[in-house]
């Protein structure tokens, strides 16, 4: 299923917050299909370097090729690269003034110039797809945290994007209602969507990932299967990690 | 829900506009109502020949009233957005314009701008008097809507913008179709009170020969020296005006806030 090229390639990217080196010489292929789930302690660089690849923030060196083109380069035109990968927030970022058909109706209309009653129709499919069709004429103020963050993952696939980035989709939601969203992205790897996935839920790690990268310091420790990761690892620091949270 | 906490902001001196959930400024605001039309109806008919002859004089000032009002909001808000997303602005030659001109405004006195802007267009061009009323109060009160706007903007949550921009709108788009039409909801009661603010401010356009409200009133009191019963029946004018306005502009308010509503 794999194919040769990368759909992103990331090469020694680097990345300063004034003095603080939140990237530190970053480099990551992903492929096609493929899922990797990135762990890490807090303040490791995780979200940093997810954010890095659509550009949600910039990077001081080094260069990520999303598709064939560099997404760092000022001569790209990042909003038609950005339409490529979709993004899930940890605090979902719904669009508030919009009900929940019209935060998956918005972009496609506007950006793909879609007929709005063929976004309906895609985004009433979408709504489907993740469980909450009954929402779609409500405000994201009356949902539930899952169910919002489930409207997240439908507005961003209602671009249909090649490639899904979550940053940490489940941080900010009550126990009971990760699961409703863990289901839905296990959905979607299922049906071999490109995933970056930063996040601390070890299960879905385990169950989804094709790749677990392992970071600490704005560097990348360890990379493996999750099989090798969580059986064997080999670096101290991710041994010490996993005994904190396993 | 924290999410729904709506941020105030605070700006601009104007009118307060009736909170629906205060009882007691509600009721205020019907007996000021109450009061002053009883007022504007008991008085003519009591004395038709002082009161009476005022109301005859006043109803085309006060559509030059309105009309002044209507044409330097328009304008302040067009010059108020522009502020606004100036000062927002990361270029620091746009940025720096637009601070300069807010702490300018800001410094110098209504009165003496009008003065100024007036007999300063009057030197290079001939402007018709209410076009020149018109830009200076634009000039001015653009500045304080400017602030108005940034605060407005400012008090929408960076994730709003973030979702936009990572769905590939460009900053105009996230502008236009994400951080504005939420903004609007929490700049519409300062906004509301700079309109207020303006059209009791536009009394002062009357010193440069703008027939507004005032200056009819001045010119009936000067031929008949009822000065007291003038000013009486223009103070009670205004009050009618600003009253109902603020009752709009509130009701407005409520619309506008309906996807907050659980």
């Amino acid at each position: 299923m794999k194919n040769a090229d990368p759909i992103i390639r990331i090469q020694n990217i680097n990345k300063y917050f004034g003095t603080f080196q939140a990237l530190n010489n970053v480099s990551l292929d992903v492929t096609s299909g493929e899922k990797v789930v990135v762990l890490g302690p807090s303040g490791s660089g995780k979200s940093t370097l997810l954010r890095s690849i659509n550009q949600l923030e910039s990077i001081d060196s080094g260069s990520i090729i999303v598709d064939g083109r560099n997404v760092a380069d000022p001569a790209e035109d990042i909003n038609t690269i950005r339409m490529e990968m979709g993004m899930v927030f940890q605090s979902f970022n719904l669009y508030k003034h919009k009900t929940v058909l019209e935060n998956l109706t918005l972009a496609p209309v506007k950006l793909k110039k879609m007929a709005e009653s063929q976004a309906n129709d895609l985004g009433l499919a979408l709504l489907d797809k993740v469980g909450i069709r009954d929402k779609a004429d409500s405000y994201p103020v009356m949902l539930s945290g899952g169910q919002q963050q489930r409207v997240a993952i439908a507005r961003a696939l209602a671009m249909e994007p090649k490639i899904m980035l979550f940053d940490e989709p489940t941080s900010a939601l009550d126990p009971e209602m990760i699961g409703e969203v863990l289901e839905v992205m296990v959905t979607l790897a299922r049906e071999g969507m490109t995933m970056v996935v930063v996040t601390h839920e070890m299960g879905f790690a385990r169950e989804v990932a094709d790749q677990v990268v392992f970071m600490d310091e704005g560097a990348i420790v360890e990379v493996g299967t999750p099989d090798h990761f969580f059986e064997n690892p080999t670096h101290e620091r991710t041994i010490k990690f996993l005994e904190q949270i396993l | 829900m924290a999410e729904c906490d709506v941020k105030k902001i605070d700006v601009g001196d104007g009118a307060a506009l009736p909170d629906p959930e205060d009882k007691g400024l509600v009721s205020a605001w019907w007996i000021a109502l109450i009061g002053t039309i009883g007022l504007l109806i008991a008085l003519p008919v009591k004395d038709p020949d002082t009161y009476g002859r005022v109301l005859t004089f006043i109803p085309d000032g006060i559509l030059v009233t309105f009309e002044v009002t209507i044409l330097s909001i328009a304008l302040a808000l067009v010059i108020g957005l522009l502020t606004g997303l100036g000062r927002l602005s990361k270029n620091r030659y746009i940025n720096l314009i637009a601070s300069l001109y807010v702490e300018v405004v800001r410094g110098v006195p209504l009165l003496v701008q009008l003065f100024y802007i007036y007999f300063a267009l009057g030197r290079f061009v001939r402007v018709p008097d209410i076009m020149a009323a018109v830009i200076a109060l634009s000039f001015c009160y653009g500045a304080y809507m400017g602030e108005v706007f940034r605060a407005g903007i400012k008090s929408i949550d960076f994730g709003q913008s973030e979702a936009a921009l990572s769905q590939g709108f460009n900053q105009a788009q996230t502008m236009r179709y994400v951080i504005l039409p939420q903004a609007w909801r929490t700049i519409l009661p300062p906004v509301g009170n700079e309109f207020i603010a303006l059209l009791k401010d536009t009394s002062l356009v009357s010193i440069l020969a703008v027939s507004d409200i005032l200056r009819r009133g001045r010119e009936y009191a000067s031929e008949s020296f009822n000065y007291f019963e003038t000013y009486t029946i223009i103070a009670l004018v205004y009050l009618l005006i600003t009253l109902v306005l603020s009752k709009i502009l509130s009701n407005m308010e409520q619309r506008l806030s309906h996807y907050e509503k659980r």
